[in-house]
């Protein structure tokens, strides 16, 4: 996948993840969760063609822990 | 226009904006507070780990950057649907070309005064205050709110009694074995938890039983469920039917969609028409709704989620996926009950319909929501056990 150079960039605030895996189920090639089900952040600058399914990731996370800067 | 300025109308705001929308967007919102979130309000503002600083959904500048009318503090009061008006509790009336219902719910009440509800900042605020150790809090209502509650009050030191009519609490939700599990902890963690009483009034000195019995407190809340807030809507165009009732497009009525805790939609994926009072469910339907609402008609896309809902009382987080009301049959199907750690499916006809969790990483239940999602068969899935 071409990695874009500049771009929207995601910033995830695991301090106040709630576990819930929402993220991981609307955009699993840009987050995972460790053990705990704490999200990971796999990929701070997505490729344009996920920038949706992180939309979607940044609306349905219950802890409104995600938000992505469109620069 | 968006009336509801909580989680499901925020979403669709954006996503509004997002898909292109740019003349005037009005966001209604009858608390005085920026769009602000509701799970917390239960866990970690009222164990006062967390300010009202950490509930708001979106920064200012993300707010601004939408460029709404954003009319807060003002009650949505009636609507016109065939002339397109909204009128306000502040006596003005908004005219719409397009409208998304995401008015939400109140706390139903009991009869008698004093008593707390928990559905707003304010609520939590208050009921926090006066939980301090030693303190006799009642809890009418043992669903997922009042255990919350009744947990984070344990942790604080009060006393706590939870009533349930139910012979089990949340046996409604998640079975009974599932419930009673849930009520061991609270037992073990002290809560006086009496089953099948039914509450019938708020007193001065605490709650009166339907025998007359007196259970005294310090503090009652009441956490008996909920009531859409639709009488806004009467007579005004969408069918109400405990919730805005819509068809699987989230559309009540001409130009008019709903969204959140007082969308009543039907939910194609399980054939049946649903109300869901969840977090994820608002975010999720919101947009569904903003989208639909400006597709053109053969664009449109059915709405099909498999709801998600978690919760955490004590040590326990409790996560389920799916439809598990009214469901046929439970399983666990990795761990067990006795030790707190398991995975349970839950069957509805000869379908996977949901599955629930507790204690368990996230990795063991996220197969089970792609099972659901796909509408997988029960007999496929679930190993029948030994001697059946």
């Amino acid at each position: 996948m071409t990695r874009p150079m500049s771009g929207p960039t995601v910033e995830l605030e695991s301090d106040k993840c709630v576990a819930s895996g929402q993220c991981v189920v609307a955009a699993m090639q840009v987050f995972d969760q460790d053990d705990d089900g704490i999200a990971i952040l796999l990929d701070e600058r997505p490729a344009p063609a996920l920038l949706d399914d992180v939309r979607e990731a940044v609306a349905v996370c219950p802890a409104a822990a995600i938000r992505l800067v469109e620069r | 226009m968006v009336v509801g300025a909580s989680a499901a109308g925020l979403a669709a705001a954006e996503t509004l904006r997002r898909e292109g929308y740019d003349a005037a967007l009005t966001l209604v919102g009858d608390e005085p507070h920026l769009p602000y979130d509701r799970p917390p309000l239960s866990k970690q503002v009222l164990a006062s780990a967390w300010e009202e600083d950490r509930l708001r959904l979106r920064r200012a500048e993300d707010l601004a950057a939408l460029d709404l009318d954003l009319r807060l503090g003002v009650a949505a009061t009636g609507l016109d649907a065939t002339g397109r008006v909204v009128r306000l509790a502040d006596g003005s009336e908004v005219p719409y070309d397009g409208l998304i219902v995401a008015t939400g719910v109140r706390p139903r009440r009991l009869p008698g005064e004093g008593a707390h509800v928990l559905r707003t900042l304010g609520d939590a605020l208050t009921l926090r205050e006066r939980l301090t150790p030693g303190r006799r809090l009642v809890v009418v209502g043992a669903g997922f709110l009042g255990a919350e509650a009744a947990a984070v009050a344990r942790r604080l030191g009060a006393r706590v009694t939870l009533l349930e009519p139910a012979a089990v609490p949340l046996a409604h939700a998640v079975g009974d074995e599932v419930g009673r599990v849930l009520s061991q902890a609270h037992r073990d963690r002290g809560v006086d938890l009496r089953c099948g009483v039914t509450v019938t009034e708020v007193t001065e000195d605490g709650v009166r039983l339907d025998g007359g019995e007196i259970v005294e407190a310090d503090e009652v809340l009441v956490a008996v469920g909920s009531v859409p807030n639709t009488d806004w809507l009467a007579g005004g165009g969408p069918r109400v039917a405990d919730g805005v009732v819509c068809d699987a497009y989230l559309e009540a009525a001409r130009g008019v969609y709903a969204a959140g805790d007082v969308a009543r939609w039907y939910n194609p994926l399980f054939g049946t028409s649903m109300r869901v009072e969840h977090r994820t469910n608002a975010a999720e339907q919101g947009m569904a709704a903003a989208r639909n609402l400006l597709a053109a008609p053969h664009a449109r896309r059915p709405f099909a989620p498999v709801p998600y809902f978690w919760s955490d009382q004590y040590d326990l987080r409790v996560q389920a996926y799916g439809h598990l009301r009214g469901h046929d049959e439970m399983a666990v199907v990795e761990g067990d009950l006795a030790g707190r750690r398991f995975v349970a499916a839950y069957r509805t006809g000869d379908r996977v319909s949901g599955a629930l969790a507790v204690g368990m990483p996230p990795k063991a239940i996220r197969p089970w929501r792609q099972a659901i999602a796909a509408g997988a068969a029960w007999g496929e899935r679930v190993p029948v056990p030994a001697g059946e």
